[in-house]
């Protein structure tokens, strides 16, 4: 595959300074390579996908950039401000919100509970409330399982309080880690629904996925990772048309 | 699938509370502090009057009773503490004695003849309290960074090695021999029942269940603040806990410097009312009896945790001499069965209280793993899925 440089078309506010950029970043597991210099540019109102077989670098990428483990060199930039060695703890309150991977749902809190655990860093009350009612609005099942405990609900359900939990931060960026996994393909589209109107409610998105399809259905922009590196970056619409995805990632 | 539990949530049908039961849950629920300092009060105004009315009147005399309260009481604090560590924090501490310790040999140390030290009781606690939480956070600092079971193991090194150490500074500890005559606290009369003395087990209670009331006051307002939602966010996963925007590691430390400082506190309340403190004091028994009293009384449940502290304390100090002298005293003619010759009337039953507590946890993790007075999310999380699908089936037959 040969990289597509500066293909991408303008979307959006995409003239502004980007909200996420990274430049060159290696991250390690202690000796093993996972990111081998990657470059990604995220401009605000976009939602962007990252997209790669499995061990391709796709969490790693989203870890590295919410500060659950930090690169061996490059810069991560969000904003104006590096925060290539800013701790998960503190990019939370700079807008940073992460569903990581496996929804990692605290299992014996409630429905309710997990939300205010989202709303940690935040005191505002007025806000608070508006936030609460903003994700029961995208997610009515989580105002129906509100009482109950989090290690009960299925499958679709804990991703969406995954997703709510981390809206309730407030995020400028909002991270998912693969939303699809394991959900049946009526809660896959209603996940990716979902991706759409938070979008149009005005967070940026950027999200991890193994089933292209639908992440480029709803990605302005695409990335392609393979073993720890960027190999093709377009839209959305042309990685569709691209024979070379169609083949290794759309099945066709 | 789960379409059809829309109403999923729904609290279980359960027998109605008295009106009094209500009136009480209502009153605690708003007044929290209040209530925990009258429920403690009442405890406390209670136990005395209990063990003056067969049959416990036949055990032993009331002063004996309430000087074991006073005991009692060092055990319920050292498992409250235990319990910000390892019931709400979720990290597992197997060498909290340590802490027990250190606060022990910092009221030894500064009131007693061996150092012609004589710093008085009262601000020793506190001091004995913040020394106790230093070590806590220097212990924590390095190994916080574990999980699970590489953090047990290291807190049961500390736990060895501490009164190891304390043998060794003979300078500082009086090695083997310990510190004796530690001075006993001072107080003017305390509310008129007498001063501080061997003899007068009095003051002793009372202080130590002012200080559990206090201990508990604050425990309840700890649990109900961010830190305690960042605790049980950590127990339950850490990753999530950091994407909500945690801070790990200073969340984990205060766990580890609240639950020190309150073994602190009763080291040295512990050492005045004992008068002697020997490293002996303060081995593994002494950890795990702790660990065991809190998943007696259910892990991160206040009131539970003090509960079963107190009842482990009793039937270890009371419950199983008695069994003994009992036993002793029918007279069971002895069983002899030629290997083995069976003499009930002889067993000294308090030489099985670790055999007893093993068989109690087993008992207890195969029954009710929860605790006698279990958490509200351990509760959550042993019963309500067992319920969900007790529903779930319900509507399939239905259906």
């Amino acid at each position: 595959m040969t990289a597509t440089a500066g293909a991408a078309a303008p979307v959006a506010s995409q003239a502004e300074r980007p909200l996420l950029r990274l430049d060159d970043v290696h991250t390690f597991y202690v000796h093993v390579h996972a990111l081998q210099g990657i470059t990604l540019e995220v401009f605000p109102g976009e939602i962007v996908t990252l997209l790669g077989g499995n061990g391709a670098g796709k969490t790693t990428t989203l870890r590295t950039i919410s500060g659950m483990i930090h690169p061996r060199s490059g810069t991560v930039h969000f904003g104006d401000d590096d925060i290539t060695n800013v701790p998960a703890h503190k990019l939370v309150r700079r807008g940073v919100g992460h569903a990581p991977e496996g929804r990692r749902i605290f299992g014996r809190m409630t429905v309710l509970e997990n939300l205010q655990m989202g709303a940690y860093t935040r005191s505002n009350k007025d806000e608070l409330g508006a936030d609460f009612e903003r994700v029961f609005a995208l997610f009515p099942r989580l105002r129906e399982r509100s009482g109950q405990a989090g290690g009960t609900l299925s499958g679709g359900e804990q991703q969406m309080l995954a997703i709510g939990r981390a809206l309730m931060t407030h995020p400028k960026l909002l991270l998912l880690d693969e939303p699809s996994m394991g959900l049946a393909p009526i809660l896959v589209e209603q996940i990716f629904q979902v991706i759409r109107d938070i979008h149009a409610q005005g967070t940026t998105v950027l999200v991890v996925e193994q089933n292209a399809l639908m992440a480029l259905g709803v990605a302005h922009r695409g990335y392609i990772l393979q073993t720890g590196r960027i190999v093709l970056q377009d839209t959305a619409a042309n990685l569709r048309q691209n024979p070379e995805v169609q083949k290794a990632y759309l099945g066709g | 699938m789960s379409a059809r539990r829309l109403q999923g949530g729904s609290a279980p049908l359960r027998l109605l509370p008295g009106a009094l039961r209500r009136g009480i849950e209502r009153f605690a629920g708003r007044h929290q502090s209040l209530a925990v300092l009258v429920g403690v009060a009442l405890v406390g105004a209670f136990l005395p009057v209990i063990v003056g009315v067969p049959p416990f009147s036949g055990f032993g005399n009331r002063n004996d009773f309430v000087d074991g309260f006073a005991n009692a009481g060092v055990f319920v604090l050292l498992a409250l503490g235990l319990n910000v560590v390892v019931g709400l924090a979720g990290l597992l501490d197997l060498g909290y004695a340590a802490f027990f310790a250190i606060g022990s040999y910092a009221y030894a140390y500064s009131a007693s003849p061996f150092s012609h030290l004589d710093v008085p009781f009262w601000p020793m606690l506190l001091v004995g309290a913040m020394v106790a939480a230093t070590f806590g956070i220097l212990l924590g600092a390095p190994t916080l960074r574990l999980r699970g079971d590489y953090l047990a193991i290291v807190t049961l090194g500390f736990g060895e090695i501490v009164p190891v150490v304390f043998l060794n500074s003979d300078t500082y500890t009086n090695g083997t021999n310990g510190i004796s005559a530690v001075y006993q606290p001072s107080a003017y009369g305390l509310f008129g029942i007498g001063s501080f003395g061997f003899g007068n087990p009095w003051p002793y209670y009372v202080t130590v269940l002012a200080i559990v009331a206090v201990a508990m006051m604050l425990l309840y307002r700890l649990q109900d603040s961010r830190l305690g939602r960042a605790w049980v966010a950590i127990r339950e996963d850490e990753v999530a806990a950091a994407s909500m925007g945690v801070n790990t590691v200073t969340t984990k430390l205060l766990a580890f410097a609240i639950g020190a400082s309150t073994a602190g506190l009763a080291g040295v309340f512990n050492a005045s009312k004992l008068s002697l403190v020997s490293p002996d004091q303060f081995g593994f028994t002494v950890s795990f009896t702790i660990l065991a009293m809190v998943v007696l009384g259910g892990m991160g449940n206040i009131w539970g945790v003090a509960i079963g502290a107190f009842t482990l304390y009793e039937v270890q100090s009371v419950f199983l001499k008695q069994l003994t002298n009992f036993v002793h005293d029918i007279h069971l003619p002895a069983v002899d069965l030629g290997f083995l010759r069976l003499d009930i009337s002889a067993i000294d039953f308090v030489q099985y209280q670790f055999l007893l507590y093993g068989l109690a946890l087993v008992s207890m993790m195969l029954l009710r793993p929860e605790g006698l007075f279990p958490s509200r999310e351990r509760k959550r999380e042993l019963h309500e899925s067992a319920e969900e699908a007790a529903e779930s089936n319900e509507e399939v037959v239905q259906a």
